[in-house]
């Protein structure tokens, strides 16, 4: 537990002086959301309609922002060979690189959240909460499997644009997911919601075991 | 040839010796070259893909990976052609050409993964490198393929059931033989383009191999 917690401590600590991923994550999501309101303004369409999608696509994109600078961080200063050389295990790394993106993200979303209620004028009762533990739940999901990839992405030539590429279609099961349960919630259906949680639960098991059985490959030299 | 002379009664059997279905009509006779690609092609191919990858994180050899490659080359095309044929049933039996539902939209994901492994062994110019994320890539996007489907089946399902798995509708007779000889001559095909393909790789790096030696000793 311990140098799991020295990374986590170690990239807060960064970020706190750097302040750049979460800023970027910020920025971006709350401007997806703006472009979003501009496009459909017009269509009245129901909000709670094309709400989650437009909340799914300001989180995902803003995280891939997000997980492109975590890992190509290390690697432009050559900070991953110190890392590689600590003496903790390659999966431990791992864990400790996901735990760190999931709270970055999750810092990010909390801010987006809101303004997205508000532009939306939607009301703060209790889908807000739900909303709180679907992006929760998420953004684990979303951690867990673009962790692995952007360390795979930061080795190739054209590092910003292979994360997406990778990113994109192996995180459909959480964009689905996350899309369906937000969607639920917001029109106050609970028959399906579990189904959904469970996707998502099982999403961020499967990968996160799986990334930290293979980190060790996506590392090494 | 094997394969040839397996694809000329196969035509036949499509063309001439199926009968004709009551409701579709003739359109319904690409469903014998739909299900053999969808079956053979793109989950075939993932299932290649997956061991391939598995095997090379295993063994570290580097024929594992010429065989990953090849199968992700062979998903391109056979996942094409299989989207192809559908669009081309589609467009008359549902008036549309592209429908949201959960085997084709597993198919354009399973597409983009093999697209993606594609462009990212051409941006890892390490042949070492290359073969190593590549089969953790690999073997993450094969990992998705169960939970996607998952996803993707209580999002939303339009496609026709099928009809010869356990519990399906059952065929004629006659069409059940003509599906039969269309995957075997399918099943062929793809074997002999992956066999070839595998040669060839191995020809490539071969040739790799051979210039570079030749440029370091110049």
């Amino acid at each position: 537990m311990k140098p799991l917690a020295a990374i986590i401590f170690k990239d807060i600590v960064i970020e706190m002086r750097s302040k750049e991923s979460i800023s970027s994550m910020l920025m971006f999501g709350i401007l997806v959301l703006i472009i979003f309101m501009f496009a459909f303004e017009s269509s009245g369409l129901d909000k709670t309609v094309i709400g989650p999608g437009e909340l799914w696509v300001a989180f995902s994109f803003a995280a891939i922002l997000g997980l492109n600078r975590s890992l190509a961080m290390e690697i432009d200063n050559d900070c991953l060979q110190g890392l590689l050389l600590a003496p903790l295990g390659r999966g431990e790394l791992y864990l400790g690189k996901v735990a760190s993106n999931f709270t970055f993200m999750v810092i990010a979303e909390f801010i987006v959240l809101p303004v997205f209620f508000i532009l939306n004028n939607l009301s703060f009762d209790q889908r807000f909460l739900g909303i709180v533990g679907i992006t929760i739940l998420g953004s684990l999901g979303i951690a867990a499997v673009g962790t692995i990839l952007s360390t795979i992405s930061a080795n190739t030539r054209m590092k910003e644009v292979m994360l997406p590429i990778l990113q994109i279609p192996l995180s459909v099961p959480v964009v689905i997911a996350a899309v369906e349960a937000t969607s639920q919630i917001l029109n106050n259906e609970k028959p399906e919601i579990s189904a959904w949680l469970t996707i998502l639960a099982g999403f961020s098991i499967v990968y996160l075991t799986v990334s930290y059985l293979v980190f060790e490959f996506a590392v090494e030299e | 040839m094997l394969s040839v002379i397996t694809m000329l009664p196969a035509l036949y059997m499509i063309f001439l010796f199926a009968p004709t279905e009551a409701t579709q009509g003739n359109t319904q006779r690409i469903f014998y070259f739909h299900v053999p690609l969808a079956v053979i092609g793109a989950y075939g191919s993932a299932i290649l893909l997956f061991t391939g990858c598995l095997g090379f994180l295993l063994t570290r050899d580097l024929m594992w990976d010429r065989f990953a490659a090849c199968a992700a080359e062979m998903g391109v095309v056979f996942t094409t052609a299989q989207l192809l044929t559908a669009m081309m049933w589609a467009k008359p039996i549902w008036g549309t050409w592209y429908v949201f539902d959960s085997r084709g939209t597993l198919q354009i994901v399973l597409l983009l993964i093999y697209i993606a492994y594609f462009m990212l062994r051409a941006y890892l110019p390490d042949r070492e490198k290359r073969a190593k994320l590549c089969a953790v890539f690999g073997l993450l996007g094969m990992v998705d393929v169960p939970i996607n489907y998952l996803s993707i089946y209580l999002f939303r399902t339009q496609h026709p059931q099928p009809v010869i798995s356990p519990g399906g509708g059952g065929v004629d007779p006659d069409m059940g033989k003509t599906l039969l000889v269309s995957s075997i001559a399918i099943g062929l095909l793809y074997a002999y383009f992956f066999v070839r393909r595998l040669t060839i790789a191995k020809l490539e790096e071969e040739v790799d191999y051979l210039s570079q030696v030749a440029a370091a000793h110049e």
